[in-house]
């Protein structure tokens, strides 16, 4: 697994982006992603296209027939997920691939309604994969931007996943979330005894990959936003400790020294801190530990369960839950622990607040009348929606472009645990486009890595 | 003297609603299988033995780390025990069940076990001879969905460990 770590650090760098063209063109097109789309935006997603050559390279190299359809598949895929696009069925297009990145020919597409057209090329040149794409306003007959990539072949999917991210900043004015990863906790067996393992994978669930071996308890990890640590926590050795794992290299180490339990961990927004719980004689606070220096400072200093803390974008706030009103209720404080505030005050318990990366809001779980909600409320608690109701679910993250929020969600069981599943969710922050985040295991605790290439 | 009357039916009501509901309560915190009281487990099912008439765990109410009386008495003859047996040293191990964020109800696990040693500390049990182990909603005894399976699993366990 080392290797293969290290390997992609190195496909990772050897990303080489072109700007091919200038754009001068206005968006015409233009999708509104701040309310629930129930209109999505009709565009079509050409295959690209591959001559004879490069595809009996290709084939050889990646063992896929036609890479040029497989890298427009996943912008395809990824497009639709989003729920803001609606990519056309391919057997009304009229018009051939190459002849369309050329010049498309505006009336066809604009016969099967598409609004907007994806067109491309795939080569091979000196075994690299290299891809332009354009993507063309058709109401305007014009050419919206134009990009080329190349990287080696192998990472094929991440350029889909690239031209998604701009594709979607182009059209919405905002930052896709697309060449990204989660990082969850895979569960297999039975609730009495569940085997846990960290696994990372795609955010279109490809390219799993198990991180540990299911030795040891494991739960909640969450991405620094430097994207090579992790934090989690493990009960390596029946001790719950927080640990710190180079997803590159497979290093870990514990972080700090506490007698004791220590939990709920979190990177600040520079990555250069940790945040978490540190449990001794019944009392749970929260402390931070520099990674640099290795100084340890408390936060909070309070007879109550204080978890779940998380920072603000820009460092300077901290949200947390606490039971000190007598029952879970999320707060927040400045960063020293001083000027603490409750936030919640709906009926129910309150849980999980994370701060949201575009910082005026906060996703948490609330508990109310034996129904588990996830909802977003504003920094000063005003404004609560909740965004999804169910028997059980909890821990949402954020998207790096602050726009979908990932959870899990479990199901009832009977007494021999018969029902029982756990699996990963994602919402809109409108509340709509929910959907099943597919994966091999049950899964929970997922945690969204920031952009991979910006 | 009419007004008087009228007091006085209307006390006879209020008294009278006061036992119905009295043994309203009474019914509802028995509850049909016979093995909880309010919301804390008090059957067997689940409890194992550290010697004869030691149980070795004690059972908590929804989001409480309080412990009722059952479980002081369990605590104590707990105690005796490790009285008597002075070479054995035990984990006290923290759970919560299904019902709380997990983050949360690691704390919670921790607490409960922690009320558990500290019993057992003011009956002479060095804390020496005493660790706490939480695994919040992670270790459930019973897979169910229910409020009696979650019953089971609000616990604290004292495992021997050596």
């Amino acid at each position: 697994m080392q290797e293969k770590c290290w390997k992609d650090k190195m496909l990772f760098r050897y990303l080489i982006l072109l700007i091919l063209l200038p754009i001068k063109s206005f968006a015409l097109i233009e999708v509104d992603i701040t309310r629930g789309n129930l209109s999505p935006l009709p565009l079509a997603v050409s295959p690209l296209s591959i001559d004879e050559k490069s595809r009996e390279g290709f084939k050889k190299i990646l063992k896929k027939e036609n890479i040029g359809s497989e890298i427009s598949m996943v912008v395809e895929n990824n497009l639709k997920q989003s729920g803001l696009f609606n990519p056309l069925n391919k057997d009304s297009f009229l018009q051939k691939p190459d002849i369309a990145n050329l010049k498309p020919r505006f009336e066809d597409w604009n016969l099967i309604k598409a609004q907007a057209l994806i067109t491309g090329k795939v080569t091979l040149i000196d075994n690299k994969l290299r891809v332009e794409f354009r993507l063309w306003d058709i109401l305007a007959g014009k050419e919206m931007m134009a990009l080329a990539f190349t990287t080696v072949p192998s990472n094929w999917r991440r350029v889909g996943h690239i031209i998604t991210d701009k594709v979607y900043e182009r059209l919405t004015g905002e930052k896709g979330y697309f060449d990204t990863r989660i990082i969850y906790v895979a569960e297999e067996g039975p609730k009495t005894k569940r085997i846990k393992k960290l696994a990372i994978m795609d955010q279109d669930g490809f390219n799993n990959k198990f991180l540990t071996l299911g030795n040891e308890l494991v739960l909640t990890p969450r991405f620094s936003p430097t994207n090579q640590m992790v934090t989690y926590l493990s009960y390596f050795r029946n001790l719950p400790r927080v640990y710190l794992l180079d997803i590159e290299t497979g290093m870990q180490e514990v972080v700090g020294d506490f007698a004791g339990m220590t939990f709920a961990p979190r990177f600040s927004p520079d990555g250069k801190k940790i945040i978490m719980s540190f449990a001794k004689d019944g009392n749970s606070d929260i402390y931070t530990m520099d990674l640099e220096n290795r100084v340890v400072e408390r936060i909070t200093n309070h007879p109550s369960i204080d978890t779940s803390p998380s920072y603000s974008p820009d460092g300077k706030y901290i949200c947390f839950n606490s039971d000190r009103s007598g029952y879970q209720q999320i707060y927040t404080m400045n960063n020293n622990g001083k000027n603490v505030k409750r936030i919640s005050f709906g009926k129910g318990l309150y849980g999980t607040p994370v701060w949201s990366p575009r910082g005026d809001l906060i996703a948490f779980t609330r508990l109310h009348k034996g129904k588990f909600y996830i909802g977003v409320m504003r920094t000063d608690g005003t404004g609560e929606r909740l965004l999804t109701e169910n028997f059980y679910q909890e821990a949402p993250s954020w998207s790096p472009n602050g726009r979908v929020l990932i959870f899990y969600r479990e199901t009832k069981s009977n007494s021999e645990g018969e029902g029982f599943s756990a699996k990963l969710w994602s919402i809109d922050l409108t509340g709509y486009n929910e959907r099943l985040v597919e994966t091999k295991t049950d899964a929970s605790d997922p945690s969204w890595s920031s952009l991979l290439s910006n | 003297m009419n007004l008087k009357k009228i007091l006085k039916n209307g006390f006879l009501i209020l008294v009278a609603s006061i036992i119905l509901t009295a043994c309203a309560t009474q019914k509802k915190s028995t509850t049909s299988t016979g093995q909880m009281q309010g919301d804390v487990y008090t059957g067997t099912d689940t409890v194992k033995y550290l010697a004869s008439g030691v149980p070795d765990r004690v059972f908590f109410a929804t989001n409480e780390t309080i412990l009722t009386t059952a479980s002081r008495d369990t605590l104590r003859k707990q105690a005796a025990w490790l009285r008597k047996n002075s070479n054995i040293y035990v984990v006290l191990e923290g759970h919560a069940d299904e019902r709380g964020t997990r983050e949360y109800n690691l704390a919670l696990g921790e607490r409960r076990a922690n009320s558990a040693k500290d019993y057992l500390m003011t009956y002479g049990i060095s804390a020496d001879r005493i660790s706490v182990l939480s695994y919040g909603k992670e270790r459930p005894v019973d897979s169910g969905s229910s409020p009696l399976a979650w019953s089971k699993n609000r616990r604290s366990v004292t495992v021997k460990a050596n």
